[in-house]
């Protein structure tokens, strides 16, 4: 069996043995280890490439989510470890709904790698469709009302998005039929892109128009982003940070895809302004959003609706130069966000409330939380040194090269971001600390590393990658 | 292609459509789920009249899942769920019959200039069946989005994949992958919101979704 099938077997079987297991220290401890199995499996893609099928395949741009989801879904699984401890212990999580949760948080991985590695477009929807069930389901695992609200709302707004995505990939099939013919070819992305020179640009351009739709209330962007806030803050806090860090990325991954399709052929119209558009109203809002947050949850929530309009108003830009810095503040945005939201899951569980107004002079109470959130929230609002401000300084320097209006509303957006966050950072971290001074038995390990490396980015981005992403981002064209 | 199997898929495929505009204007939830039922036994006579045309067999298969799931075994349960609930006599309309079938009517014309608009070469029947299609579609977000019921939310979300299916049936050859992942969807679509519906009404007395909202005042 070749790596790709055992990258599915791995949290396939996970699963199966985690839905029957009693006890969440052995589950806690087997999940972490499937998903280092996981990641191990993803590192190898690196050095020995196997060969592609009509179904599995693996490529120079896929190869950068996989690695990154397998990744931050290991450090996931080491944070969930303690939070799901303090969650069985007070009582919020039954022996059976933990069983439910630990086998579902592996069906995720599986479909998010599935996902990322299909070579059928058909096969990719059934992927992002089951991530979607299963993140339903997952949020709603508390079962309080506000949790079943959260997870209906993301359950007919996501189920809608799948269903106009659908449309546009059998759109896709049916421009592909009169070139290369009847059946499964028509669905097999390597001979689509290969031949999407010949495709009716027409019925292309309607295909992306619900790919975008679909897809994209799947990323989150502005105006199709009402699920995302409540999902992130009513779940449990390992999936906000799988949600923000990968799941969304998998739904831009299924985006840019069909974008390369239409880059593709000449005649189709340009999927750039798409966009660019969306990237910068879904800025610009959660910007503005970002003051009147009341909840610590949403208000990292919204902040994540403002980078996946940064990183796709950099894909829309286009050329190699916005493609890299797309690419870059998708990777530092992955790493920094579920870095806060493993930080924010243990302060909500000490302070025993996700209310701003009530978490207050942290850095005095918990040193090590208090000024990690102060590093995860500068990281995040683009300050220097770490590399969301290199990501963001590129997007920026090279919007302003070639569409100079259009830098004044993405640097607008930018800054409307930043005082927000330092403002509320300001009330959460310092100042007269709020009752809740119990120690915590954290698990510091996963979010200091993925701030450390994060900040090394920003410091010293090693050549190699550097030359990989700007391969990437050429490929992007 | 004779002209009379075209004239038949067509046939089938304006009733989807004429069906999917009688269940905007349908205010009670027992009429609504009936009229539902019947749009799935359309959409099982359209897809077997493409097996048939197309010979492609394996679509009979489609077909028998849209009759037995969609025709019978979701009606039946829904009509249970509602009874068990006790809003089987529940009127469910936000926005009023007039401006809804307005826009129901608006909704198709936008499909047929979109989809028929498209030039180039392929055959027309696919096209044709595709401008259907979008109209399905469109019209079951539109029932999504005038209902405030629950129930009638889930039969709004299901006409909009009867949508889906006949654009996947009407193109020719559509790999099976696609076809069985729909019919798989809707039933899980179906569990969860099975699981939903009784989990909304133990949590709030009521299936009414604009309940819910008031959660969203003290948190933003």
């Amino acid at each position: 069996m070749s790596a790709l099938g055992i990258l599915l077997l791995i949290p396939a079987a996970a699963a199966a043995v985690l839905a029957l297991i009693p006890g969440y220290r052995l589950s806690a401890a087997l999940n972490m280890m499937a998903s280092l199995a996981a990641l191990g499996v993803a590192a190898s893609l690196l050095f020995i490439r196997p060969p592609g099928g009509l179904y599995l395949r693996v490529d120079d741009l896929s190869i950068v989510f996989i690695v990154l989801s397998a990744f931050v879904g290991f450090t996931t699984s080491v944070f969930s470890a303690s939070y799901i401890a303090h969650e069985v212990e007070v009582g919020k999580l039954t022996p059976a709904r933990l069983r439910f949760y630990h086998a579902m948080y592996q069906v995720l991985m599986f479909a998010m790698n599935l996902a990322l590695i299909a070579n059928n477009i058909g096969l990719m929807w059934v992927a992002i469709e089951l991530a979607t069930l299963t993140t339903v389901l997952m949020v709603a695992v508390y079962r309080t009302a506000e949790a079943l609200e959260a997870a209906w709302k993301y359950f007919i707004l996501g189920s809608v998005g799948i269903a106009l995505a659908l449309f546009g990939t059998i759109l896709v099939y049916v421009a592909a039929k009169p070139v290369v013919g009847e059946g499964l070819a028509g669905m097999v992305w390597t001979t689509l892109i290969a031949n999407a020179h010949a495709f009716d640009p027409a019925l292309l351009n309607l295909a992306f128009v619900f790919l975008m739709l679909g897809y994209g209330t799947k990323v989150g962007l502005a105006p199709l982003h009402a699920w995302l806030p409540d999902a992130h803050a009513e779940g449990p806090t390992p999936i906000s940070a799988v949600l923000s860090g990968l799941l969304l990325n998998v739904a831009l991954y299924a985006v840019l895809r069909f974008k390369m399709l239409l880059a593709a052929n000449p005649a189709a119209v340009a999927p750039g302004p798409l966009m660019v558009t969306l990237g910068l109203v879904s800025l610009i809002f959660a910007g503005f959003m970002l003051y009147r947050r009341r909840d610590i949850k949403r208000l990292f929530a919204y902040s994540s609706i403002e980078h996946m309009g940064i990183i796709a108003f950099a894909f829309g830009m286009g050329g190699p130069l916005a493609n890299f810095a797309g690419l870059l503040h998708m990777t530092m945005h992955s790493l920094t966000k579920s870095a806060i939201f493993f930080t924010v899951g243990h302060i909500a569980q000490v302070k025993g409330t996700q209310r701003i107004a009530d978490i207050r002079g942290l850095t005095v109470t918990h040193p090590i939380l208090g000024w990690t959130l102060v590093a995860g929230v500068m990281a995040i609002a683009g300050l220097p040194p770490f590399g969301i401000f290199t990501s963001e300084f590129l997007v920026v320097s090279s919007t302003f090269a070639r569409q100079p209006l259009l830098a004044i509303p993405l640097v607008l957006g930018l800054i409307v971001a930043l005082g927000a966050l330092l403002a509320r950072l300001q009330g959460l971290a310092f100042g007269e600390p709020s009752p809740g001074a119990a120690p915590t038995r954290a698990s510091y390990l996963p979010m200091i590393g993925h701030l450390a490396l994060v900040l090394a980015a920003g410091v010293f981005f090693p050549p190699l990658i550097t030359q990989w992403f700007q391969h990437v981002a050429r490929l992007l064209g | 292609m004779s002209s009379l199997d075209f004239d038949i898929a067509h046939l089938l495929a304006g009733g989807l459509v004429l069906i999917s505009l009688l269940m905007l204007y349908q205010d009670r939830l027992t009429a609504l789920i009936n009229v539902f039922a019947a749009q799935a036994v359309t959409l099982s006579l359209s897809v077997a009249w493409q097996a048939y045309i197309q010979a492609a067999p394996h679509l009979y298969i489609t077909a028998a899942i849209a009759l037995v799931m969609k025709a019978l075994v979701i009606p039946i349960a829904l009509h249970r769920i509602i009874k068990r609930l006790g809003i089987d006599r529940e009127l469910d309309q936000v926005v009023g019959v007039g401006p809804t079938m307005l826009a129901g009517i608006g909704l198709v014309a936008l499909s047929l200039v979109v989809m028929l608009g498209v030039n180039g070469e392929g055959d027309q029947l696919a096209r044709e069946d595709l401008a259907f299609a979008l109209s399905v579609i469109l019209l079951g977000l539109l029932m999504m989005v005038t209902r405030r019921n629950a129930v009638g939310l889930v039969v709004g979300f299901m006409s909009l994949e009867n949508g889906l299916v006949l654009a996947a049936t009407g193109a020719k050859g559509m790999p099976l992958v696609v076809e069985i992942s729909v019919a798989f969807s809707v039933l899980i679509a179906f569990i969860v919101i099975g699981v939903f519906l009784f989990r909304i009404r133990e949590r709030f007395e009521t299936v009414d979704v604009t309940v819910l909202d008031r959660f969203r005042g003290g948190r933003q």
